[in-house]
């Protein structure tokens, strides 16, 4: 579209004089001072300190889980002030926010992952959205669109402004977000992994936008894993891990590298979480070769792409990859065609091409996929646990298309006990249980399919340590049992902890096969962090 | 393993109603119990209301066999509608269907002189292809039942005015009627009927003993939370009702044959949707779509076979109005739809699916259908019933929705 972000030596930029190496009395736009923001439990944020500077880039940094997006929602307002601790000093002025609105009055805009476009108003409307141009009550839309035209015009777009959202692409939408955030006079623009979802033609022009804006003064805070665009637009980034600040670095100094910011992100100890095993992997059970997915929607956009892999009988397998990267697509995609179109490539189970292209032929292949979202994909939360655990095999429980009550209470209470579930009993309903159970009983369910293939999506997700240990366990005792696990997760600790060799995937590619002597959280976040080039 | 759970939201409280052995919690465990409950208390109101106000003309014998007869084709309906409301959706043609079905029963059976027991037949075969029909377009096509529906509710409507050229038929052979108005055959001349307390008594032990066995078996697993003299109460209850309708049938004319059919849908698809591997699936789809699916469940195969069973449910109803009446016409079974929606909603089922129950759903439609008669007895004009069933009917729902978030908040 644009003329691509020249990548290659940003720390030569123009724009280097107006920063000094130290912060000491910079004309900062924000100054976030010791944040700590508690959920029951957990401390998601710790005694955080930020400061950005006007008219820059300011990059964070972090694994999921970090607290990057827990810190800019009390940013934003969405954590009203007094739900959490510290202050915030914003263009000089202390600030309370009591709502979002507040922020956006203040000159605050949060951009995220997901847009918040309304498909089928026009790009004009959802600029407008909200802050609607009226007299009277009455819209006047000459001027709606005249007004939109140059917003979209700031940002690059040359679409008309009564075209309908839906009809534009995700990168263009991602550009109308902008001038929806321009049309409130931003001054601060928070974007979260704004590329995310996009192409690297998007990409690149998006960056480009970005540094636009910061010459026309607008200060960003950038949250993004790519790394490299991280390299390519910011003026400083700032490190998140487990909720704490860990370092701001300048990025103009020249000194800092992708491989200085992974370090940041992942130095943490690996404690004892995991229980001892000792894998005994056999002879090959599934091999996924040249596996091609496109975006259900975005159909020329290849989320997963000729990815191929292998997973032995009592093997753990490990999925690394950052949000986006197309974990749970490949997956779901593998498990019964459940994601995605257009879809390519072959699944061999003992060395024998199968089908896979429905769920119960999946199952029938003994795959099984536990999902990450449990509540939106594995349970019938207004059901009870042994009608959950009973469902992905009924036939199995019973006779002439009946199924034995005796039987099936019989086996709900086996799991109930090997499992550990807390409940008063197998007919408590799954949506009164806490995710650690609910985790549980999803994982019971696809025990009692007895696949010899387990795919487990974010096993751990939203659940205390305790719960995890057990699962760990579990999954152990699967392996022990000759059954090939699968396991995708984002928390690269817990893969390294567990799995016997980790593919690496970024950008619906694999981009390694790391047995475990030889991973580390550095290698692999190498590996996940390895993008095509920002430069077409 | 005795990991700490510290950080997870705490666990499932056992349900209220599981502890309630101290004395003082009779009171709180009915109050536990209220929506299943409630149910049968504004059916008792409802009865009782009426009884009063017509003089006691609605317990007596001929109206309890006419409120039955009366109002089966509402309580067949509602036994289809139940399942697919649980299922997520919504069927809108049931009662063009009824004066479809109808239509081509008078047409097979007095225009082509075929013998009533073929058309009842062909008919139900008639009424398997409507749901396929319908079925296919939201199954396999994905389009909203509630629109395919739509269409069909204008579309058969059409189809039975073609059929009929518009015109009524009547009358219809004998063997036929009694589907709708016949009895079984009686035996004595005077008194209580033998063979109708016979059934009665049947069914009461029936009842009795299959609710001991189940409950003998969630006691063997540990999970029976019910009190015995709950228990016993309930049983009693059910014996009660079914010996009174019993006594008040057999001091009439016998046992009505549509009750006959109705029984046997009643505990039949009672048992497919609460034991069955389908009835399961039903549930599960509707409770939570994408997790039936991902479980291996066949969403678009088990819809359209529920719409192919409501089909011929549908047809069902249809054969045993039009045998009622005697009559098939262009305009039967106006408005059948919403009654068989009222009926399963106040009984208890979910607009959002995954909820509900076909003995609930009968006592929907009982309630419905003493409404329909006392009102008429009393000579309530139709405008003033039309208001009082749609009020009847956000009550219930209003009472389910109350029930469930003061429990929630609890």
């Amino acid at each position: 579209m644009q003329d691509p972000v020249d990548s290659s030596q940003p720390q030569e930029s123009p724009q280097a004089h107006r920063r000094p190496q130290t912060s000491v009395e910079t004309d900062s736009i924000l100054v976030m001072r010791g944040i700590t923001k508690t959920f029951p439990g957990v401390k998601a944020l710790e005694n955080v300190s930020i400061e950005v500077e006007r008219g820059t880039v300011h990059a964070i940094c972090g694994e999921n889980g970090a607290g990057k997006s827990t810190l800019m929602k009390v940013l934003s307002g969405v954590y009203p002030h007094g739900t959490f601790d510290g202050e915030i000093e914003f263009d000089g002025k202390p600030l309370q926010f009591g709502s979002i609105n507040d922020s956006e009055a203040a000159g605050i805009v949060i951009i995220h992952q997901e847009l918040a476009l309304s498909p089928y108003l026009s790009i004009a409307e959802n600029i407008y959205l909200g802050n609607e141009q009226a007299k009277r009550g009455w819209i006047d839309w000459n001027k709606t669109n005249l007004e939109a035209g140059k917003l979209l015009k700031r940002v690059g777009l040359r679409d008309n402004p009564i075209t309908k959202v839906t009809d534009i692409g995700v990168g263009k939408q991602q550009l109308v977000e902008i001038a929806k955030a321009l049309s409130k006079e931003v001054k601060l623009l928070i974007l979260d992994e704004p590329t995310a979802a996009l192409n690297d033609d998007d990409s690149a022009h998006l960056l480009d936008l970005i540094k636009q804006l910061r010459d026309q003064g607008i200060t960003s805070i950038i949250i993004s894993h790519k790394l490299n665009e991280i390299e390519a637009i910011a003026d400083r980034v700032t490190i998140i891990r487990d909720g704490k600040m860990i370092e701001t670095l300048e990025m103009q100094s020249g000194e800092v590298t992708e491989e200085r910011i992974i370090r940041g992100m992942v130095g943490r100890d690996l404690e004892s979480r995991y229980p001892e095993h000792e894998s005994n992997p056999g002879e090959e059970l599934l091999r996924i070769e040249n596996w091609t997915v496109h975006h259900p929607v975005d159909r020329q956009r290849k989320v997963v792409d000729s990815a191929s892999l292998m997973v032995r009988a009592g093997e753990i397998v490990g999925i690394a990859g950052l949000m986006g990267a197309g974990r749970t697509e490949l997956a779901m995609s593998v498990f019964g065609h459940s994601y995605g179109t257009n879809i390519s490539g072959s699944v061999y189970k003992r060395g024998v091409e199968v089908k896979t292209n429905t769920v119960p032929r999946a199952i029938a292949a003994g795959i099984a996929y536990a999902t990450e979202d449990r509540k939106r994909y594995g349970l019938n939360l207004i059901d009870d646990i042994k009608r959950n655990i009973s469902g992905s095999a009924l036939g199995k429980l019973s006779h002439f298309g009946f199924v034995s009550d005796p039987e099936e209470t019989t086996v709900a209470n086996r799991f109930l006990k090997s499992m550990n579930i807390k409940a008063p009993n197998v007919t408590a309903k799954t949506g009164k249980l806490s995710g650690g159970n609910q985790q549980k009983v999803v994982l019971s369910k696809w025990m009692f399919a007895d696949p010899d293939v387990l795919i487990l999506d974010e096993p751990t997700r939203g659940i205390d340590v305790g719960a995890k240990y057990e699962i760990y366990t579990v999954i152990n005792r699967l392996a022990d049992e000759g059954k090939g696990i699968i396991v995708i997760s984002s928390e690269l600790p817990e893969l390294l902890g567990i799995c016997d060799r980790i593919y690496t995937l970024s950008e619906g590619r694999i981009t390694a096969d790391v047995p475990r002597s030889e991973a580390t959280a550095e290698y692999l976040m190498q590996y996940m962090t390895k993008y095509r080039e920002v430069d077409a | 393993m005795s990991a700490p759970t510290g950080l997870e939201t705490p666990p499932a409280e056992a349900p209220s109603t599981a502890s309630p052995k101290r004395s003082g919690g009779v009171l709180s465990y009915l109050t536990g119990q209220l929506s299943q409950v409630g149910l049968f208390i504004a059916l008792i109101v409802i009865v009782v209301f009426f009884q009063i106000t017509t003089d006691g003309i609605t317990l007596k014998p001929i109206n309890v066999s006419n409120l039955i007869i009366q109002n089966s084709y509402i309580l067949i309906l509602a036994v289809g509608m139940v399942m697919v409301i649980i299922a997520g959706h919504i069927d809108l043609s049931v009662g063009s269907v009824v004066a479809f079905i109808g239509a081509v029963a008078g047409v097979m059976i007095t225009k082509w002189d075929l013998p009533w027991p073929v058309a009842v037949v062909l008919c139900l075969l008639v009424g398997a292809l409507v749901g396929a029909w319908q079925g296919y377009w939201i199954a396999y096509f994905g389009i909203p039942a509630f629109i395919v529906t739509l269409g069909g509710m204008l579309a058969f409507r059409g189809a039975a005015q073609i059929v009929l050229d518009n015109k009524q038929i009547a009358p219809f052979p004998d063997g036929f009627r009694d589907l709708g108005s016949g009895f079984l055959p009686t035996f004595g001349s005077t008194g209580y009927e033998p063979l109708t307390m016979v059934l009665g008594a049947l069914a009461a032990i029936a009842l009795v003993v299959s609710a001991f066995r189940q409950r003998l078996e969630r006691r063997k697993y540990d999970l029976e939370d019910e009190p015995i003299w709950w228990f016993v109460a309930k049983q009693a209850f059910a014996v009660a009702l079914i010996l009174l309708v019993t006594v008040q049938l057999a001091s009439y004319d016998g046992t009505p044959i549509v009750l006959v059919i109705l029984g046997v849908l009643v505990v039949g698809y009672t048992a497919v949707m609460s034991r069955s591997v389908f009835g399961r699936h039903v549930y599960a789809i509707g409770g939570n779509l994408a997790a039936a699916q991902l479980s291996g469940v066949k969403a678009k195969s088990v819809t359209f076979w529920l719409f192919v069973n409501m089909g011929v449910i549908s047809a069902l109803a249809g054969l045993v109005y039009t045998a009622g009446l005697n009559l098939a016409n262009p305009s039967a079974g106006n408005g059948f739809e919403l009654d068989a929606i009222s009926a399963v909603f106040i009984g208890g089922a979910a607009v959002t699916g995954g909820i509900g129950t076909i003995p609930g759903a009968i006592i929907g439609g009982l309630i419905i259908g003493i409404l329909n008669n006392g009102m008429s007895i009393l000579g309530i004009g139709t405008e003033w019933q039309q208001l009082i069933k749609g009020l009847v009917l956000l009550a219930a729902v209003a009472f389910d929705f109350y029930n469930k978030r003061r429990r929630a908040g609890v």
